[in-house]
């Protein structure tokens, strides 16, 4: 504690070298991650535009912005962007290959030219799927149901098929580096059970990238052949059967859902660990818990297709099996709450979206279980209540712990802090405008209003203008991070190796850290999560610097 | 050889690290490539039972010999391949080399005869996929059949492409004598991903060949 | 508890007649596979093509990918794959076996 000001550091991994070229051939994880920032905040952007004028359509019963074909290629734009291209990759690729070796006291993944080449793939995939868009976009609902896609769409569907492949090839690389560095990379004395929870959860993550991806992959390969060839395989017409590719497609696409939300679990147990001075509760429960999602992740993909035509005897197993999913997902709630009880909180920017996280993605969970459901899944399914489900989860849940970790993280990668007061104005408009946008929509879907239409009943347009304008303000709300985030490259406050005063091998380093990390091989001796009592004093006033050795 | 090929890369601690990451990696990677294949499976599996009788047709029109003289080659190639790895990691250049050289041969000899096989289909008129309006709703299940044949050897066959590939990349390196001992860990992870192909192989000449 | 060893080159846990020898099993179980398909089997011709076909397998990986003599850590590996095979094989058959048209 000192009252000298904070300064940068000489020498860090973002002045190493200024020329672009060092940027486009870096083999530096925290490079890569910043470049991973760029282009999936990118992507976020063009998700955002499609469903602006998605909601924007869908202030009136009629159709009078766009016709229906447009419509759809509308949400399938928005779908694909947002799920392919923003949200798998997000904290996985920004926040976990930025942090994974820097927690595991590593100088760089094992593979840091395989990771290189997964954001070129990366962007080589966004490339493609920006071309087709642009070509004239794709109709078919980010899900490629066939015969349609396989068969009747005349949009581009080849195109944006490929793009998907290539950009799943880029998912594979991470996990795949990230298994390995957590199994072979850790620092001496860093054992399984010292590790912070957010290794956990990226692990898990990681175990679903390689498992799935390969047979969503297969998927549209098959799509994309039969378009061409007209092999048959999903057209009943030929002898193949649709559900066939529903089956391939929801294998991975649904863990995918888990390789969207198991880092945000992580990121929340970093989070509430921090502001809560405390171990989180139960720490063994929540780390094998991820294990636990992202193991019976894999056995409930039939609940999307209860009505397809799917027997109904295996609709009932993966009914229970998928009952039995929420199971560890609740664990790690009732744990972050013991952590907080009778804590001592401080209300950062980073909790606002933590204690955001656990309420809306607790409904978001819960609301799954109605859909778990089959026989009341045969009324909502395909209805706005899907959609509202899907998205308390995705963006009540994954965007804010997305956001929550990037403002904590934040004066670790960049070495300046943001701004307080407008972040945490910002967050608090983000939850209101999140709320008043998707929770109209639970009503929706269950009065009956079917998702992907643009044209519905009038009884249903009240509730719909609420609906947009919640997502006016949620804009609203995202442009504030965007903005006083960059400004905050150049007029924000120098920040301190520690800030928040956490524990973790990468607070221990500067900020921003230098290109290898650590300058001698970190040895550790202590516990996860070991908070010091003066911690939680040092915590509530904010001006004081923290080191923890 | 310079003291920089004596280091571990600059991330790892020791060369032992590197080479179990490198292993540990090239096995992942085989996970998500028999992901991949066994979806294929599973729709054999699934068209298999729909279609019983066309499937049994089906495999009239392939030539068992020929495949399971196929089968022997590519089985044969295993064996260089890891006979390779071995002389790879004794640091015998010379016999690594031409190890290699001979896994090569196989491999295309394979590819060659499924060419054969391929082209007589082709004349046979059993590609319907290039006459769909020539199949009518009654030879569905053949038409699935034969589908699944070209796509799943056809698979097959570009990761066979691949492998020869990787395979005159190693041949040219252990010429340079870049592949050997301590480094020869490319060599592994290559007879890694060749004996996959193999394996997958193993189990698409049965259900294809000897279905009847 | 971290995964490495302290030893420096690779050194192979069998010499290389465990692979002539191995090569020769996969010939006489090609053989096998050839000759048991002449039997009418009827249904149960897939089933054996499988099991046969799966102690080729089990022989190549085994002996050819070298997982008998591999550390735990590729025994988890390669066991993750086959457990997950087959829980998409039979969870999606468990779909197609129940349809009752």
């Amino acid at each position: 504690m000192s009252d000298t000001p904070v300064t940068l550091p000489e020498h860090h991994y973002l002045n190493a070298d200024y020329r672009l070229s060092s940027w486009l051939v870096t083999r530096d994880h925290k490079r890569i991650a910043i470049l991973y920032l760029i282009s999936i905040t990118f992507f976020f952007v063009i998700g955002g535009i499609a469903a602006t004028i998605v909601r924007l359509e869908l202030m009136t019963a009629k159709a009078d912005w766009v016709e229906s074909e447009t419509y759809n290629k509308l949400f399938t734009i928005h779908g694909i962007t947002m799920i392919f291209f923003f949200l798998i990759p997000s904290i996985p690729t920004v926040l976990g290959n930025f942090l994974v070796p820097m927690m595991l006291g590593a100088r760089d993944l094992a593979f840091p030219r395989l990771n290189l080449l997964s954001w070129y793939l990366f962007a080589t995939a966004g490339i493609l799927t920006m071309w087709a868009i642009l070509a004239g976009g794709v109709d078919t609902g980010w899900t490629f149901y066939t015969p349609y896609s396989s068969t009747y769409s005349n949009s581009y569907v080849m195109a944006t098929a490929l793009g998907v492949f290539v950009s799943g090839f880029s998912s594979i690389l991470t996990g795949l580096n990230f298994i390995v560095t957590t199994h072979l990379m850790r620092a001496p004395g860093l054992t399984w059970f010292r590790l912070p929870l957010f290794i956990w959860s990226m692990y898990a993550a990681s175990l679903i990238m390689v498992l799935g991806t390969p047979v969503v992959a297969l998927a549209i390969l098959l799509v994309g052949l039969e378009r061409m060839f007209g092999i048959g395989i999903f057209d009943p017409a030929l002898g193949g059967d649709p559900l066939l590719f529903q089956h391939l497609f929801w294998f991975y696409s649904h863990p995918a859902v888990y390789i969207m939300v198991l880092p945000a679990f992580g990121v929340i147990s970093e989070l509430v660990a921090c502001f809560s001075s405390r171990r989180p509760f139960g720490y063994a429960f929540i780390g094998f818990s991820s294990f636990a999602i992202a193991i019976i992740g894999f056995l409930v993909w039939g609940h999307h297709m209860f009505v397809s035509g799917q027997s109904v005897y295996a609709g009932m197993v993966f009914s229970m099996l998928s009952f039995l999913v929420a199971i560890p997902s609740s664990i790690k709630v009732f744990n972050w709450t013991a952590t907080l009880y009778k804590a001592s909180i401080s209300y950062r920017t980073p909790m606002l979206y933590a204690l955001g996280f656990i309420g809306l993605f607790t409904i978001g969970g819960l609301t799954g279980l109605f859909l778990a459901t089959l026989a009341v899944d045969v009324h909502v399914h395909d209805t706005y209540f899907v959609v509202a489900h899907f998205h308390y989860i995705m963006v009540g849940g994954t965007v804010m712990a997305y956001l929550g970790g990037i403002h904590f993280w934040w004066p670790k990668m960049t070495g300046r802090m943001y701004p307080e007061s407008w972040a945490r104005f910002s967050a608090i408009l983000i939850f209101v405008g999140f709320n008043l946008t998707f929770f109209p929509q639970f009503l929706l879907g269950y009065l009956g209003m079917p998702r992907r239409y643009h044209v519905y009943p009038e009884e249903f347009q009240v509730l719909n203008v609420m609906s947009s304008a919640g997502a006016s303000i949620l804009a609203v709300g995202y442009v504030f991070p965007v903005t006083y985030l960059i400004w905050s490259l150049r007029y924000g406050e120098p920040a301190p190796a520690n800030p928040f005063g956490h524990t973790g091998l990468e607070w221990t380093t500067q900020s921003p850290p230098k290109t290898h990390n650590f300058d001698t091989v970190p040895i550790v001796e202590r516990e996860a999560y070991d908070f010091l009592p003066e911690d939680t004093d040092r915590k509530i006033d904010e001006e004081q610097e923290v080191e923890l050795v | 050889m310079s003291d920089a090929a004596v280091l571990p890369a600059h991330h790892f601690e020791t060369h032992e690290q590197q080479r179990l990451a490198g292993e540990v990696g090239m096995w992942l990677f085989l996970v998500t490539e028999f992901m991949f294949f066994g979806g294929l499976f599973l729709a054999y599996f699934i068209y298999r039972n729909w279609y019983p009788v066309e499937f049994v047709e089906g495999g009239h029109t392939m030539d068992s010999v020929l495949g399971a003289i196929n089968t022997g080659v590519l089985l044969t190639s295993s064996l260089t391949m890891a006979l390779a790895v071995h002389a790879a990691e004794q640091s015998e250049r010379r016999r690594t080399l031409w190890l290699l050289i001979a896994t090569m041969v196989f491999g295309t000899i394979f590819l060659g005869v499924k060419a054969y096989e391929y082209h007589h289909k082709y004349e046979e008129g059993l590609m319907p996929f290039l006459a769909p309006e020539v199949w009518q709703p009654d030879r569905r299940g053949l038409a699935t059949f034969l589908h699944l044949y070209f796509l799943m050897t056809g698979v097959h066959a570009f990761h066979m492409v691949i492998g020869i590939g990787a395979l005159a990349i190693l041949a040219r390196w252990t010429t340079q004598g870049v592949t050997l001992g301590p480094r020869s860990l490319v060599v592994h992870n290559v007879g890694l991903y060749w004996h996959f192909v193999d394996l997958v192989w193993v189990f698409l000449f049965p259900f294809f060949y000897l279905v009847a | 508890m971290t995964d490495r060893h302290t030893s420096a080159a690779p050194v192979p846990a069998h010499g290389e007649r465990v692979l002539y020898v191995v090569f020769v099993a996969l010939i006489v179980l090609l053989a096998v596979t050839v000759v048991v398909s002449w039997f009418p089997l009827g249904a149960w011709n897939l089933p054996v093509a499988i099991a046969i076909a799966g102690v080729k397998a089990a022989l190549i990986l085994l002996y050819f990918m070298d997982v008998r003599h591999s550390r735990p850590l590729i025994w988890l590996v390669a066991g993750a794959a086959f457990f997950w095979l087959a829980i998409l094989i039979g969870l999606t058959l468990a779909d197609y076996h129940t349809r009752m048209p």
